[in-house]
């Protein structure tokens, strides 16, 4: 017997306002169906972005604020020290992230802030029209680098999974693809793993989802899944970089 | 009973005993007392305290918090209130109560760590970007502060915005006895049914956000909160008007500033010279109203206006006076503070 494609409860029905093809949307229901999972209906507050996900707070069925840009692990770490019994996720894109927000990043996981952080790695700022992100690849074309990043030029893509995996504060730090079905469901189980490290008070956890943004990248949605799987992945290697209960073991 | 506490102590103090029970914060002179005496009394009443990264940090940690539902504060100075501001017009977008302390110290730049008031048009004028204004309170005396401050936090609930204390350097560093006021129940006060308490589902759900695509949807909410501004200048506009029935010179000042030009005052006045004072309690709502009045009396020959900065609030002065006597300025900047013969002898100068 077929079955059939149920919605989570945990995202509500507005429809995405995501472009064809574009990852985030897998991005918001595996989130959503772990935070079903989890029990987090009515006992949940996320923290939406700036950037292509700005409206994820009229999407998860949860409270929701939305936070200035790069500031959510901040406005996160506020939440939670006001609410610690509750779940309490950012949901950020790399220039929000990994660019102007880089500083909020790494000092609510040295402070290892007991949150869970979704982190949609898509090479680009979506939002703005396809400018150049901090990780965007050596080589890639973006509308303020056409010629692709050059690093003596643009300077270098950063992997902040790895950078950090180096602090004593995170539990849990892994990066995941969404390019087939195999990584869907493994990305899934990563997401699953960062919000039970919050559950059981282990301290900031960090997904660093790979992300396509067909739209920005010029290609169609197959070919951005190909290009995801086979050159984001050579820069940003898939992985878990940091498991502390793995190291308690 | 009275206690003798440093300014930016009792601050910190007076802040707990109004409820509030987040604070997040960055080390800057001359307010580093504030964090520091939270950092442990926060913990005695079961609050949060954080030293954030930055200023930016900090003013989006209370972002988050008083989103949260919680009485939250942030403190500074002038270098750090400018790295505030975009996290401060986000607030006020969002509608979110909280309280921030400036302790004012000199600029432009790093500036100098010494008294100043040239924070003034930042403050109230709106140092972030879009339409939006505080409740602004400018304590005189450490006792002043300390109600101010303790009354901040039912204010910022009232009219859901932040509350600035404009404290002018001097206050956050100076002793004086202060009588503490009685600590609020926090568990009585209301329930702020827009806050996300985690509890929030489907229709239920609560929403922070300042994000208005719809131009008529912002023009609206761009409305509504000039209708709470315009609330508020109704019910909190302070002044204290002293000796100005019979004063044909009027001295305006705020802050400790304020006391200095009030000892002028009493120096004049033995000088056979009718003198009085209108200080601001609150700029903003700015209290025009007292100095159309007081400069219409028919009484009131002239004003002098008295900052540490050089010259700000003396265009809401003059705005207020709208041309009825002339008003002339005398400031002192780079941290250098007057006296009251400084003020007497630039009153002399003009007769
Ligand atoms: C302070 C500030 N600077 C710049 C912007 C403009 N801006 C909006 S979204 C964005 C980049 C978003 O890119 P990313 O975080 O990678 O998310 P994506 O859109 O790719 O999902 C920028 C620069 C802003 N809103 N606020
Ligand atoms: S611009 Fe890119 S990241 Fe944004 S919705 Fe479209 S495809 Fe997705």
């Amino acid at each position: 017997m077929a079955k059939g494609f149920k919605k989570t409860k945990m995202l509500t029905d507005t429809p995405f306002h995501y472009c064809p093809g574009c990852t985030h949307g897998i991005a918001h229901r595996l989130t959503a169906e772990v935070l079903e999972e989890i029990g987090a209906e009515g006992n949940c507050v996320g923290v939406a972005p700036v950037g292509c996900a700005v409206f994820a707070y009229n999407y998860f069925n949860c409270d929701m604020q939305e936070a200035a840009h790069g500031r959510a692990p901040a406005v996160a770490t506020g939440i939670k020290r006001v609410h610690p019994d509750k779940i309490v996720f950012s949901y950020q894109g790399d220039g929000d992230l990994a660019s102007i927000g880089m500083a909020e990043t790494v000092h609510a996981a040295a402070r290892g802030e007991n949150i869970t952080v979704i982190f949609i790695n898509n090479s680009i700022y979506g939002m703005t029209g396809g400018q150049m992100a901090p990780t965007t690849l050596e080589g890639q074309k973006a509308t303020t680098c056409q010629a692709g990043r050059i690093p003596e030029l643009n300077g270098n893509p950063v992997n902040v999974a790895e950078m950090l995996a180096q602090l004593k504060g995170p539990s849990y730090i892994a990066r995941v693809g969404l390019f087939d079905l195999k990584h869907v469901m493994e990305a899934k189980r990563a997401i699953r793993k960062a919000f039970d490290m919050q559950i059981n008070k282990k301290g900031f956890a960090m997904v660093e989802i790979l992300s396509t943004c067909p739209t920005n990248w010029g290609l169609n949605p197959i070919d951005a899944l190909e290009w995801s799987k086979n050159e984001a992945t050579k820069t940003f290697p898939l992985g878990v970089f940091k498991d502390i209960t793995k190291e308690e073991e | 009973m009275k206690k003798l506490m440093k300014g930016n102590e009792a601050i910190a103090e007076a802040a707990i005993r109004g409820g509030c029970r987040f604070f997040a914060g960055y080390p800057i002179t001359p307010q580093n007392e504030i964090p520091e005496y939270l950092s442990w009394r926060l913990n005695e009443v079961g609050g949060a305290f954080v030293q954030a990264e930055s200023e930016v940090a900090a003013i989006n940690m209370v972002y988050g918090a008083a989103g949260a539902g919680a009485r939250a504060m942030t403190s500074s100075s002038s270098p750090g209130i400018s790295l505030k501001q975009e996290g401060i017009s986000y607030i006020c977008g969002a509608e979110l109560p909280c309280v921030i302390v400036n302790i004012v110290r000199a600029g432009p730049g790093l500036g100098g760590i010494q008294p100043a008031q040239s924070d003034y048009f930042q403050t109230v004028k709106g140092g972030g970007h879009g339409d939006y204004h505080m409740l602004v309170l400018a304590p005189a005396t450490v006792q002043e502060a300390v109600d101010l401050v303790y009354s901040a936090f039912d204010k910022a609930d009232k009219y859901r915005l932040p509350v600035m204390i404009l404290g002018d350097g001097m206050i956050g560093q100076m002793m004086e006895a202060v009588e503490l006021p009685e600590m609020v129940d926090v568990n009585a006060l209301a329930k702020k049914e827009w806050a996300t308490d985690g509890t929030g589902v489907g229709e239920n759900r609560r929403i922070v956000n300042s994000l208005y695509i719809q131009p008529d949807v912002l023009e609206e909410i761009n409305h509504k909160l000039f209708a709470v501004y315009a609330e508020m200048k109704k019910n909190e506009t302070a002044v204290e008007e002293y000796m100005c029935e019979d004063a044909e010179i009027v001295l305006t000042g705020y802050g400790t500033v304020a006391r200095i030009a009030k000892s002028a005052v009493h120096m004049l006045r033995a000088k056979g010279i009718k003198a009085g004072l209108i200080r601001p309690i609150t700029l903003y709502p700015f209290p025009d109203e007292a100095y159309a009045r007081i400069a219409g009396n028919g009484i009131c020959r002239e004003m002098l206006c008295v900052e540490l900065s050089m010259g700000q609030m003396i265009e809401d002065v003059k705005l207020s006076v709208n041309g009825k006597v002339p008003v002339e300025f005398y400031g002192r900047v780079g941290g250098n503070v007057m006296t009251a013969e400084d003020i007497v002898k630039k009153v002399m100068e003009g007769r």
